[in-house]
């Protein structure tokens, strides 16, 4: 009985961590940048959005608070508790805790779709859009390709999925081969790096809203994801009808991939590790690594995106700094705990 | 109430059936065993009977239903099923694992609740396994595994079980306590289907039992009209010796002839 109310304050104090750090992180990424901002000036100016507040500040503050950093902090947070949570659902649904949310191709395949509209035309919103398309494409193609098959149904998908993604990786090499050096290869090049310098506030107001309602499905599909995660017959005995099911849970991590790489192009290694982290902090059930890997995949990725915009003058694309940060720290992780996965 | 295998056929390829023209009868509170030896089709026709298999011909009519017309929802909530032996992904609580046989009593987006978590703590304790419910299920040994499934697909409250090979990693003292627990569901009503490597379990669980070998079902019938001596030559190709134990003339048993053992005689 000595152990039972540590071990319940642990419990609510993990849970409450996973609500309260996220908001902490949200507020202090404001501070950081090229205009210095105090953390009362910019509470202030968020304050002031629902409440009639007499602007104190300069304009050119607000302008940096609420239309440059706000739209950016939002879409890192989005990305990154999208990545983490369909990463977390994949790693489920496939048995595999090794498979990341690229695992269909949809990286590739945004990759190829990015580069074809970088060759092709100077329009943000059209790389973004077919980077889109061409993700979603690229899963569909998977997808089409495994139902062939009637046995070993994940393990097929997953095959499916390195043939798809290294069909897109093939082309988009042929793209930057043909790509003007000068001005369209960087471009291509800095994009499949992934950045979220370049947010749009409309492309995220829009995009934003069906993210989040996928990664809500997601949160809910939870006990679903456990069960999937027993393996095909035993999830079938107990009542799953795992092939339509199993489509549900891609066809919402496809949303969300897809949403989060044309809002930030791909950022690998996040989908992967924070699941990962998740589970040690509070566990396998799927209940809770999906909703803790939301939480942490958020703050990752805004710090990650604050070091970005703050080590140099010069931006360091994400895809980078996610890797050389997040391995050694992975590493250590893994080191200091006994895994059991 | 009762679940009826017509004319049924199984294969992989069209070609060499696993299984064909099986057809038996188990009616409610009933216990059939299926013996047979290894690679005879007995894990495949259990696994047709939960539709984990489609068969290729024939049918499986449970309560008079056919089976490939229900959804899996409907089948769960009548069949459970415990695989041989099963390798788990990730280390779920017992308790968590247990709380998965609730699944087809709730809705697609939700969780189980209290009302599943109590049928749960009973079925766990029904086995006498409460002690494991923290551990992860990874780390237990595969005898507790079998058991731990056991516990699900009672909290999963079937109306048929089928159970493949339940004791094949039991010790002895679990062996006999599991057969306990099928009689015991038995009496309650529950119709169990189980396939074993021991015709001792035909005359444990004094159900009907059936023969398959080479894909046929040979004979089906009481333990006492099918388990002989020679219908287990004919199966095995091994000479046993069949008869009450000693001073208990209910007890029947079947004991291999070793071939060094009859020559020193």
């Amino acid at each position: 009985m000595k152990f039972r109310i540590p071990m319940g304050l642990k419990k609510l104090s993990t849970s409450s961590l996973l609500v309260i750090l996220p908001l902490i992180v949200f507020l202090l990424s404001f501070i950081i940048g090229h205009h210095s901002i105090s953390l009362t000036t910019v509470i202030n100016i968020l304050a002031a959005k629902f409440l009639p507040l007499e602007p104190t500040w300069p304009p050119l503050l607000e302008k940096v608070v609420l239309q440059v950093r706000f739209p950016r902090i939002v879409a890192a947070m989005l990305v990154g508790a999208g990545l983490s949570a369909a990463g977390a659902a994949f790693q489920g649904v496939f048995r595999n805790p090794l498979v990341s949310p690229y695992i269909l191709g949809v990286a590739s395949g945004a990759g190829f779709g990015a580069a074809l509209a970088i060759l092709l035309s100077d329009s943000l919103i059209l790389v973004q859009v077919s980077a889109m398309g061409f993700g979603i494409l690229a899963v569909v193609l998977t997808y089409g390709m495994s139902s062939v098959y009637k046995s070993a149904p994940t393990l097929v998908l997953v095959l499916a999925g390195v043939i798809v993604g290294s069909f897109f990786s093939a082309l988009i090499s042929l793209i930057k081969y043909l790509a003007d050096p000068y001005e369209k290869l960087p471009s291509i090049v800095f994009w499949l790096m992934g950045s979220l310098a370049n947010v749009n506030p409309d492309v995220l107001f829009t995009i934003g809203p069906i993210l989040m309602i996928a990664v809500m499905l997601l949160v809910l599909m939870g006990w679903r994801i456990n069960v999937l995660s027993m393996g095909e017959e035993e999830a079938l005995s107990f009542g799953v009808n795992t092939k339509r099911e199993r489509a549900f849970v891609v066809v919402l991590c496809t949303v969300i991939t897809a949403a989060a790489v044309c809002l930030a192009g791909v950022i690998g290694w996040v989908g992967m590790v924070i699941p990962h982290i998740c589970r040690m902090l509070v566990g396998p059930d799927y209940r809770k690594v999906i909703t803790a890997s939301i939480s942490i995949g958020a703050c990752y990725l805004v710090i990650i995106d604050d070091l970005a915009r703050a080590l140099t003058s010069l931006e360091i694309p994400l895809g980078i700094l996610t890797a050389i940060i997040g391995a050694p720290f992975f590493a250590y992780l893994i080191m200091r705990n006994k895994v059991g996965w | 109430m009762a679940i009826d295998v017509n004319n049924a056929t199984f294969s992989y390829d069209e070609e060499r059936p696993i299984f064909r023209n099986v057809n038996f009868s188990v009616s409610q509170g009933e216990v059939l065993c299926l013996l047979g030896p290894n690679g005879a089709g007995k894990s495949t026709l259990i696994r047709c009977l939960n539709r984990l298999l489609p068969l290729s011909s024939g049918t499986v009519f449970l309560d008079g239903q056919d089976i490939s017309q229900l959804s899996r929802r409907q089948i769960a909530k009548k069949i459970a099923y415990v695989p041989q032996s099963h390798i788990p992904a990730f280390p779920y609580t017992v308790f968590n694992v247990v709380l998965m046989g609730r699944t087809a009593h709730h809705g697609f987006l939700a969780s189980p609740g209290k009302k599943d978590r109590d049928i749960a703590e009973q079925a766990m304790e029904s086995l006498g396994i409460t002690y494991l419910e923290h551990k992860p299920y990874t780390q237990i040994s595969g005898g507790e595994r079998q058991l731990v499934l056991l516990a699900a697909v009672l909290a999963q409250e079937p109306e048929y079980l089928l159970l493949d090979e339940p004791t094949s990693h039991l010790d002895f003292g679990h062996q006999t306590r599991l057969l306990e627990v099928i009689n015991r569901l038995s009496k309650q009503g529950m119709t169990v289907i189980m396939s074993s490597h021991f015709p001792d379990h035909a005359f444990l669980t004094d159900g009907k039992v059936a023969i398959l070998k080479e894909g046929s079902l040979v004979d089906i019938g009481s333990a006492a009209k099918v388990v002989t001596e020679t219908n287990i030559r004919d199966t095995y190709g091994i000479e046993v010796l069949i008869g009450p134990v000693a001073g208990r003339h209910d007890v029947i048993t079947c004991v291999p002839v070793m071939h060094g053992y009859k020559e020193s005689c």
